[in-house]
């Protein structure tokens, strides 16, 4: 790495501790991947998870005096005020989402507490040189929008929005931006659902490679929302920071264009009966549900009209959340969505990712979720028994109280 | 008492680390190990059920969501169960950055293909400083 000599001074710590080791993280980084110097970056958003181990690294930047240089966007944590007083949380648990907001803010990030920040409120233009983490929305930036961000962790992320610089090596480059492998899909999938369990098979089929996803001819051009399931999926269940989508996503107008100078390293082929068995691995056995968890990523305000559309005004009889983020709620409520679906005893709420300790209440039975990667977490903090299905299956479960 | 055998790696994350082999051909999360015993708790993983802590690990890459693996590492080393080095044959952006927070050496680009040269259970050395693997 060639460090300029600003950057060296920050690096033998003449600009404080903090900035000394956002500096050292990505300096270990740039020479990992053999990146040779550092670039500016125009946009971050990072993790913010209220888990220790990201709550620690922000401190030990904060507390060595560093602030934010690219202000980053959070992801959520989880909604204190409406959420503590239904379930069984810990001082120790509630104290370190507190400490987590402040250490937060006094670094000086956005507080967007929402996982879909390329949506709404941090959308990067095509070309633009960014750090995201998040594994829902890097593949989005780089695939859909065709803004540059490598697979960012939250404490990469985070001192890039200190330093406002990343190693230009990966996903910045266009030789690493083009396809690797190429991947047949013999239908189209027919909701953000079928989308996401696409996303979640290629990601364990592909490794690390580039994946160029091959269709036949689309009856309609697949909505933000498919798009954002298929890529949370894909970097969950393994490590796709980049797709491309022929016809569909904007480096890829053909199938050579979106291989340019590569030749496919191998091909997969995948039909729908691949997705059904993805479906019936990640599950347990059916039998009574205690809590349907929807939004993650969290839902649009489209896919809320959604669930209200579903519903048709019948009662659920379990826990029902839907996480969204602050702008979809307020417009929710003022739209009226808001009310209509409380009436039915569904819940929105914003600021609040699945995987937090405010669901733990909830582990000793089976929950429901259209989302493979809520199933991976829960099963992460010990849920004892999920089932992963389309959200009109999830709502009839609700009514039932049971698949 | 036998000479070493040593090879030459690349150092990717500074430090150095002593102890048992622990193979694995899959891509790692460390989220997915039960930090109060260092055991992989992840459905399907080839060592699953398999502790990690306090071993020399050969992994393909990471995977998984790039939030959640800091806090996986993070708890394994508030428990001690971190392990002592990873072998890494495809390194992964957000395992090099979160090994960096914590402290866990990794080495990459082995002279001899780590799979056909270790096996479970071998007294593995790896120092990413000198950039030297040594199986005795």
């Amino acid at each position: 790495m060639n460090l300029s000599m600003e950057e060296k001074d920050i690096i033998e710590g003449k600009k404080g501790k903090g900035m000394k080791k956002a500096m050292g993280l990505l300096n270990a980084v740039g020479k990992a991947f053999d990146a040779e110097y550092l670039v500016k970056v125009s946009r971050t958003h990072v993790a913010l998870s209220a888990q220790e181990g990201d709550t620690y690294w922000c401190e030990l930047l904060v507390d060595g005096g560093a602030t934010c240089c690219v202000p980053c966007t959070t992801n959520p944590g989880w909604d204190v005020c409406s959420l503590s007083p239904y379930y069984a949380v810990t001082q120790d648990e509630l104290s370190l989402v507190h400490r987590t907001y402040d250490v937060y803010k006094r670094i000086g990030a956005v507080m967007s507490l929402n996982c879909t920040p390329e949506l709404e409120l941090n959308v990067p233009s095509f070309g633009e040189i960014i750090a995201f983490s998040e594994s829902s929305a890097t593949p989005y930036v780089n695939s859909v929008l065709g803004a540059r961000s490598n697979r960012e962790s939250s404490v990469s992320a985070l001192a890039s929005a200190i330093i406002g610089k990343t190693p230009l090596y990966g996903l910045l480059l266009d030789e690493n931006r083009l396809g690797t492998l190429q991947v047949n899909i013999n239908f189209i999938p027919s909701e953000a659902y079928d989308w996401g369990l696409l996303g979640w098979y290629v990601g364990m089929h592909v490794g690390n490679e580039v994946p160029v996803l091959q269709f036949p001819d689309f009856p309609a051009q697949p909505r933000p929302e498919d798009l954002l399931y298929f890529g949370a999926e894909a970097n969950t269940s393994g490590a796709v920071p980049m797709f491309h989508i022929v016809g569909v996503t904007p480096e890829a107008p053909t199938l050579e264009t979106a291989f340019g100078t590569n030749i496919a390293k191998s091909t997969l082929n995948i039909t729908t009966k691949d997705l059904a068995e993805i479906e019936r691995k990640l599950s347990d056995e059916p039998g009574d549900i205690n809590m349907v968890m929807l939004g993650c990523p969290h839902y649009t305000y489209g896919q809320v009209c959604e669930i209200e559309n579903l519903l048709a005004g019948r009662q659920v009889i379990i826990p029902f959340w839907v996480l969204v983020s602050d702008t979809t709620l307020t417009i929710a409520k003022r739209s009226g969505k808001q009310q209509s679906l409380e009436l039915s005893g569904v819940n929105l709420v914003a600021g609040t990712c699945v995987d937090q300790p405010c669901f733990k209440s909830f582990e000793d039975g089976m929950f429901i979720t259209d989302s493979p990667k809520a199933a991976y977490y829960r099963e992460g903090r010990g849920q004892k028994g999920f089932l992963v299905r389309r959200l009109s299956d999830c709502i009839e479960a609700a009514i039932k109280g049971r698949v | 008492m036998m000479s070493d055998r040593i090879y030459k790696c690349r150092g990717v994350v500074a430090g150095k680390g002593r102890g048992e082999a622990l193979i694995s051909t899959e891509a790692m999360c460390f989220y997915l190990c039960d930090p109060k015993t260092g055991l992989v708790v992840e459905k399907g993983h080839d060592i699953y059920g398999k502790n990690v802590a306090g071993k020399i690990m050969v992994i393909k890459s990471g995977k998984g969501s790039s939030v959640v693996m800091i806090d996986g590492l993070y708890q394994l080393k508030l428990n001690n169960n971190l392990p002592a080095a990873i072998i890494c044959q495809d390194i992964e952006p957000v395992l090099v950055s979160s090994a960096v927070v914590v402290g866990v050496p990794i080495v990459d680009r082995l002279e001899v293909d780590p799979y056909k040269l270790i096996t479970d259970g071998m007294n593995v050395f790896v120092d990413a400083d000198t950039q030297e693997v040594r199986i005795s």
